[in-house]
């Protein structure tokens, strides 16, 4: 008797704290990329937007494969993601297939503080109405200065010159900018680089020339994997987001330096994804409200050197929170690193990433 | 009162047959005991059976193209694919319709994906197809096969509607022949150009390596089994300790420590560089290969290997060893002729989990094993979570079943499943 009365009684008080502990916390689920790219959202959105509104965030590090996960969560009906940070291309594939909400950015966003509308303020980087752009960031090379002799490298084919700078290289798991990189180094001219990945042969000119490199590269498919190597002095060098990099010559001090040539530009923004009960909708929405406002977007370049998307963001980037350097010499639009530059054709990578990633994968299991 | 009817038959107190009686008390004991099991046999029915089931299910189920072109499905039934000629306009008619409801609803993506897993360049045809077709007027803008050739010349071509009528079928042997290397064609089943054969060589791949796992962790794990069940019980309770405590530790713990461990400037080649073993410029590589899947799945395993020996080997009494010797036998030939044969049911259970296990093993090849030292399960993961082309990694996984299945057959054919004890 005693015992089923200590058994009830216990029963009783976990379900009331847990519903109590329900009530009071509210959750959203944000997926983003990890590593320093996460610490600048937590700094720069999450704290701020935490402590103004009791929502706890919790943040999902697989941005990485969002396409299949939500392609999954909606075949499986059973959607846990709020708001998910992806690419400019895989923004536009989601939107094609209704995976992501379209977006009234005028009247969903904020506008900019001299009364700009978000849409003129964003410009040309809402490059789907699903799509609201937070950063401007690159792929680009980063390398060992220990490990490249007296002639560190100028030029991104660096990666493909196994016998001037021996070693292993990380490259990215993924057809995504080494397509780009391998027909850039085979002799191909930038302008014929996307009609060419449309063909066959093109794809495979590239897949050939990576073939060269095949064995000496460690693939990454997180964005802290290339950072990591470098810092091991596992890899000579490797390609990644160019704020991860920052963080490693930067933050960390280690002995690594950029290559900035032939970086690929690309966008990184926020979509949301269709199917959220209307309260959750709201929720992401408010967030995503606050997240992208100026003040905001400019913060979170005072954590990583990545651009703000708005143009009312851009004279507000300052020197970094901690370490005090001026943030503009490290952004990948600066004009000392843009020397030579390529923008990444979106609309050719939603269009073409389920055919080019499935020939890509089955040629690196080969 | 008597306890017989007229019939003869023996009654129970109450007047019922004994009988009936007992097959009363009986279906009740039976119905107690389902219920006692009930709990169990249903969480295995919801959480095992349905979803294994369902996921098999998936392997030969394809009613992606005959749900989102409806039209096209039934138009195509008439053409015959063999003649090399494009089809008629009224199967373009047919599709036009179909592929502007599917853009509308958005679902042209899956069908483009579905047929990208048969035919390189299909995702992109029905993309860009399905943003021209949104614009068409089905009544007024025939005939459509101007319409869609100039759309994409994908459809000019023979090769897109043969590969559509081939996988328009509601059920499919399709992913189970993409599964050994093969394709479905309109003439029957075809090997795969060669650049597309990687399925065969991984599961050739994976049986061997785990089968190498599996003879390492029994070279490794028979002395330190034999010393458990033979030191003094403050000496072996120690080493059971040892034994347990990776056990215990996180499996990604354990292998990001071998990552440590075995990379380039790890700390193995660091000791070899320093003992003067290894050139500083020729120090080994240890991983992203299939030497590190190796090292690091036999470590992981080998706790599953040494236990069930230990358990076999507590129970053979030390007396038959010191018969064998008072008998005049060497210290090789007691162990050899008397202890062995008394351990191999130990092996056997050992071997068997170990093998299972690793031939379904995942995260740590992914994370060490570089390209070539990666299993078939990466590659059904990567179907899973990348490619999402769930019918191809749901035959992947059944055959890995039924290898397992045969396996284990096999095993109990030449050894006798009746010898594994896994205890006492």
């Amino acid at each position: 008797m005693k015992f089923t009365k200590t058994v009830l009684v216990t029963v009783a008080l976990s379900l009331s704290t847990g519903l109590a502990s329900a009530g009071a916390h509210e959750e959203m689920t944000i997926v983003s990329w990890g590593g320093a790219y996460s610490k600048s959202q937590l700094k720069a959105y999450h704290e701020p937007y935490t402590a103004m509104t009791g929502v706890t965030i919790i943040n999902d590090e697989s941005a990485g494969t969002a396409v299949a996960k939500l392609r999954a969560m909606k075949e499986a009906g059973n959607l846990t993601w709020d708001v998910v940070d992806v690419e400019a291309g895989p923004a536009m594939q989601l939107c094609d297939e209704g995976l992501a909400m379209e977006i009234d950015h005028d009247t969903m966003l904020a506008a900019a503080p001299d009364g700009t509308p978000a849409s003129e303020d964003f410009g040309s980087f809402i490059v789907s109405p699903c799509f609201i752009p937070q950063i401007v960031y690159s792929y680009t090379v980063g390398y060992r200065n220990d490990m490249v002799g007296s002639t560190p490298p100028t030029s991104i084919c660096a990666i493909f010159d196994t016998e001037t700078y021996p070693g292993k290289r990380s490259l990215k798991k993924g057809a995504l900018s080494n397509m780009e990189w391998a027909l850039l180094c085979d002799g191909v001219a930038k302008a014929d680089i996307y009609p060419m990945l449309e063909t066959a042969e093109g794809q495979d000119q590239a897949l050939a020339k990576l073939d060269t490199i095949k064995d000496d590269v460690i693939w990454w498919s997180a964005g802290a994997d290339t950072p990591q190597l470098l810092a091991d002095g596992e890899v000579v060098m490797g390609s990644t987001f160019n704020g991860r990099l920052f963080a490693l010559i930067e933050e960390q001090k280690q002995p690594v330096s950029m290559l900035w040539d032939g970086q690929i530009y690309d966008l990184d923004g926020w979509i949301i994804p269709t199917g959220l009960s209307p309260e959750r909708q709201a929720r992401a929405l408010d967030y995503v409200k606050f997240a992208t406002d100026t003040q905001r977007l400019a913060d979170q370049s005072k954590w990583i050197s990545y651009g703000p998307t708005r143009a009312s963001s851009a004279p507000l980037v300052d020197k970094h929170a901690e370490l005090g350097i001026a943030m503009a010499p490290h952004m990948p639009t600066d004009p000392a690193n843009s020397n030579n530059t390529f923008l990444m054709n979106y609309a050719f990578w939603a269009d073409y990433k389920d055919d080019v990633e499935s020939k890509f994968q089955a040629w690196l299991a080969k | 009162m008597s306890y017989t009817n007229e019939d003869g038959a023996m009654l129970t107190a109450d007047g019922q047959p004994l009988k009936r009686s007992l097959a009363t008390a009986l279906r009740r004991q039976k119905i107690r005991a389902l219920l006692l099991i009930s709990p169990l046999l249903i969480f295995v029915l919801i959480t095992f059976l349905f979803p294994i089931g369902s996921m098999l299910f998936r392997s030969v189920e394809n009613h992606i193209v005959a749900e989102i072109l409806p039209d096209t499905v039934v138009a195509l039934a008439t053409w015959d694919g063999k003649s090399g000629e494009l089809p008629d306009e009224s199967i373009y008619a047919a599709f036009a319709g179909d592929i502007q409801r599917a853009a509308i609803t958005k679902s042209h993506t899956r069908v483009g994906l579905r047929l990208n897993y048969e035919k390189s360049g299909s995702a992109s045809l029905f993309k860009k197809t399905a943003r021209q077709a949104k614009k068409w007027d089905l009544e007024t803008d025939a005939p459509f096969k101007e319409k869609l050739i100039a759309a994409h010349k994908g459809w000019g071509e023979v090769e897109i509607w043969q590969t559509l009528k081939t996988h328009s079928s509601r059920y499919t042997a399709g992913y189970f022949l993409n599964a050994v290397d093969m394709r479905k064609t309109q003439d029957g089943p075809e090997f795969q150009p060669e650049n597309r054969q990687i399925l065969i060589k991984l599961f050739q791949r994976t049986l061997i390596m785990s089968l190498l796992i599996t003879l390492a962790c029994i070279t490794l794990g028979y002395p330190v089994a034999w010393l458990l069940a033979n030191l003094p019980r403050r000496q072996s309770n120690l080493l059971m300790i040892l034994v347990l405590l990776p056990f215990w530790t996180s499996l990604l713990v354990r292998t990001s420590a071998w990552k440590v461990m075995l990379q380039q400037q790890g700390v193995i080649n660091d000791i070899l560089v320093a003992l003067g073993m290894v050139e500083e410029t020729g120090r080994l590589i240890m991983i992203n290969n299939q030497f590190g899947t190796i090292v690091a799945m036999t470590h992981i395993l080998l706790p599953f290997m040494i236990l069930p020996m230990y358990s076999v080997m507590q129970t053979i009494q030390p007396t038959y060893l010191q018969a064998a010797k008072s008998l005049g036998a060497t210290n090789w030939t007691a162990f050899w002729r008397v202890y062995f044969p008394q351990s191999v049911p130990g092996i056997g259970a050992g071997s068997i989990l170990v093998f299972i296990l690793s031939i379904g093993y995942y995260i740590t090849p992914e994370i060490v094993g570089g390209n070539k030292g990666v299993f078939i399960s990466n590659r059904i993961a990567y179907h899973i979570f990348q490619s999402m082309n769930w019918g191809l990694a749901a035959a992947l996984g059944t055959i890995l079943l039924a290898i397992v299945l045969i396996l284990y057959w096999a095993y109990d054919k030449v050894v006798g499943i009746d010898n594994v004890k896994l205890g006492g």
